[in-house]
């Protein structure tokens, strides 16, 4: 076990699959000078600026070409920035990356990494604060992870990384700075992709939630006169780990989804529909989803605030379903 | 199946264009006449591959979009004979012939415009779809344009791998006006990778003209403003085609970085095989054909000894071919539902694979 931040946990995580696999390669803007968050410091230094390579303000062809690369053999791990730039190359990600092995007949795959940061931080307004995960879980071909610890930032970009499937890679740039144990090891430390985490066991009430909302989530568990709540980080939107909460929801009877995304269209309405078909009869409250109200978000922190979701919203809500 | 005007020997439609092309052709004292002769099975396969597409899908054989190349073959083969099997090409939504000339199979190809479960990707890409990564074909696509970073890639990896095999990215002219021409370019020469852009211009960009709606003197101009340097060719002169490529391809693969050709060429057809082109006047696609690449090379080769009956025979064993690929098509078996479920991500874990 290892004491690192989000940040360095990503950062270990793929320079050891860049030393393991000689096919690794990470492209992007700026990342020879570490990448915007620092998330590639130092790797230019190790691997080289063929292998960490400093691309041109180009969205689209920073995707496409990882397309190609990948479609050839390379096994590129994709810089986006910020989650709101890779809406520059939506088409080669929704209509390339995810389709290529299906229209193709299976005669190619896409094994590439998307690393798009989401969520707000620091009064950085409508175009750099967006958590867009659902958009991707929509689309067939796309597996999509959120991790919400440094442990899991290591132990699932590993993963996502010796995935054969293009993988949006959600980290929250909130969690930057995040410090937790790491069970470094070159070999081990993987974090399965579609397993969701049990943070903390509860009899009332089932949180699902994923990313920076975790520990929202266990903030509001902490708080005074809440029900006793069941918390489940899903790590990844897609695959979800439905066995997971369903599982939990049936002895809990009540399901409460949170997540920093606008809630009109959210992931939370998957997981509310899935739980509603399933578990009806067994239900003591209707399923609750708590997101952001559909708004882009604001500059002036105190109109930001107001798309965020804080624990007093959140245990609010949990006991209002009690 | 109606013959088109290429196959009416000694019937030379007398124009501004034949006259211009009898001459080139005259000019030619000294052809290689097997690789001139390859050209020429090459285009007749392509044709013969189109025609019969396009009654399959008149006789209602075919579902989807079909975009034919009539009168574009002379840049798939004259490019692509220039190509290692291992190098790739990367198409657009006009391929059959690019695909034909890298060296697929006309029966997986016709079984997949048939949505048959032996077609190239197995029913689920149909004519805009056809890949055969067996041969460096990485794909047609139904996006104009998107083709180009997807070739900036594969041979960005070729580069870092320290792989000599190149690539070869067609698009049309419509194209250069999309963003990722301009990011592709960009990218290549920043780091001067392996490829061989091929601009086919048609003059159309569906059913606009293409210069209409571009500004700037075009295609060529947009490359070598980003340093790659443009040769203009005749994209109808097979072997014209043949020799300018040969010499891009040896700089390319020699390590001198991106080359673009700007092949100029007519599509006699629709933009899809159902578009009777009203648009534009029946006395300019009536001169054109006198310009069509396959007749061109046919009279070259005529020049040059080879007899009415040999070229003939080309021409019936191309026709033969296609019509045994739509026999073959016809016979064989759909896919199985279950298909649709394959082939879409490993990572899973729905019980019904399909993840509802
Ligand atoms: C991004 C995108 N926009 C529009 C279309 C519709 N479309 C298909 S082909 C085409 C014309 C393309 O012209 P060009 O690139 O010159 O190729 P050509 O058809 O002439 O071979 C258009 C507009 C598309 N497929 N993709």
């Amino acid at each position: 076990m290892t004491e690192l931040t989000y940040l360095d946990a990503g950062r270990t995580a793929l320079a050891e699959e860049m030393r393991r696999d000689g096919r690794v390669w990470a492209l992007g803007e700026d990342l020879g000078r570490g990448g915007v968050f620092g998330q590639y410091r130092g790797l230019v230094d190790e691997f080289g600026p063929a292998r960490i390579a400093d691309t041109p303000i180009s969205e689209a062809t920073i995707m496409g070409a990882a397309v190609g690369a990948a479609l050839v053999g390379s096994r590129p791990v994709v810089e986006m920035r910020f989650s709101d730039f890779a809406l520059c190359a939506v088409d080669e990600l929704v209509n390339q990356a995810a389709k290529a092995r299906y229209m193709f007949g299976g005669q190619g795959r896409v094994p590439l990494v998307v690393r798009q940061p989401i969520g707000m931080w620091r009064s950085s307004a409508a175009q750099h604060s967006q958590s867009l995960e659902a958009w991707y879980a929509h689309i067939p071909g796309l597996v999509v992870v959120a991790p919400a610890t440094p442990a899991d930032n290591y132990g699932l970009l590993k993963s996502a990384i010796r995935c054969d499937d293009p993988v949006v890679y959600m980290e929250h740039k909130d969690l930057w700075p995040a410090v937790g144990h790491v069970p470094v090891d070159a070999e081990g430390g993987l974090v399965p992709l579609g397993h969701g985490r049990l943070v903390q066991a509860g009899s009332d009430l089932t949180i699902v939630t994923w990313s920076r909302m975790v520990d929202v989530a266990m903030a509001a568990a902490a708080l005074p006169d809440v029900p006793s709540i069941e918390v489940i980080d899903l790590r990844t939107l897609w695959p979800w780990d439905r066995a997971m909460v369903l599982d939990s929801v049936a002895r809990t009877g009540r399901c409460l989804v949170v997540h920093e995304a606008v809630q009109a269209g959210g992931f939370g309405g998957e997981i509310a529909a899935t739980v509603g078909e399933e578990l009806f009869g067994r239900l003591k409250a209707p399923v609750r989803r708590l997101g952001a109200p559909r708004i882009p978000v604001a500059y002036a922190p105190v109109l930001e605030e107001t798309s965020r979701i804080t624990a007093a919203q959140v245990a609010d809500a949990a006991r209002r379903m009690v | 199946m109606p013959a088109s005007p290429a196959d009416r020997p000694g019937q030379p439609r007398v124009n501004a264009a034949t006259a211009t092309i009898a001459k080139a052709n005259a000019d030619r004292a000294n052809i290689d006449r097997s690789r001139v002769l390859g050209h020429y099975r090459t285009m007749a396969r392509i044709r013969a591959f189109e025609e019969a597409a396009d009654q399959a899908l008149k006789d209602g054989h075919i579902k989807g979009a079909v975009h034919l190349s009539i009168g574009q073959e002379g840049v798939a083969s004259g490019v692509c004979v220039n190509l290692d099997r291992g190098d790739f090409i990367t198409s657009n939504h006009r391929g059959h012939g690019h695909t034909l000339a890298k060296g697929a199979d006309m029966t997986a190809m016709m079984a997949e415009l048939f949505a048959r479960a032996t077609g190239y990707c197995q029913g689920k890409g149909g004519s805009m779809h056809i890949a055969d990564f067996q041969v460096g074909m990485l794909g047609a696509n139904g996006v104009v344009g998107a083709g180009i970073p997807i070739a900036v890639g594969a041979a960005h990896a070729m580069k870092l791998a320290g792989d000599r095999r190149i690539v070869a990215c067609f698009f049309g002219d419509g194209a250069i006006n999309r963003g990722p021409f301009l990011e592709g370019l960009n990218w290549a020469k920043v780091f001067d990778l392996p490829v061989l852009f091929v601009c086919e211009d048609n003059g159309f960009a569906a059913t606009t003209r293409t210069r209409a709606v571009t500004a700037g003197p075009g295609p060529g101009a947009r490359a070598e403003s980003l340093g790659v340097p443009c040769t203009p060719v005749d994209g109808n002169d097979v072997v014209a085609v043949d020799a300018v490529t040969a010499d891009l391809v040896a700089r390319v693969r020699g390590g001198g970085g991106p080359q673009f050709l700007h092949a100029t060429t007519y599509r006699l057809r629709g933009h899809t095989a159902a578009d009777a082109a009203t648009y534009r006047p029946a006395a300019e696609v009536e001169e054109r054909w006198g310009d069509d690449p396959i007749r061109r090379c046919r009279d070259l080769l005529a020049l040059h000894g080879l007899s009415a009956a040999e070229l003939d025979q080309v021409r019936a064993d191309a026709v033969a071919e296609a019509a045994a690929a739509v026999a073959d098509g016809l016979a064989a078996p759909h896919p199985d539902p279950s298909y649709a479920w394959t082939d879409v991500q490993d990572v899973d874990m729905a019980p019904a694979g399909g993840g509802r």
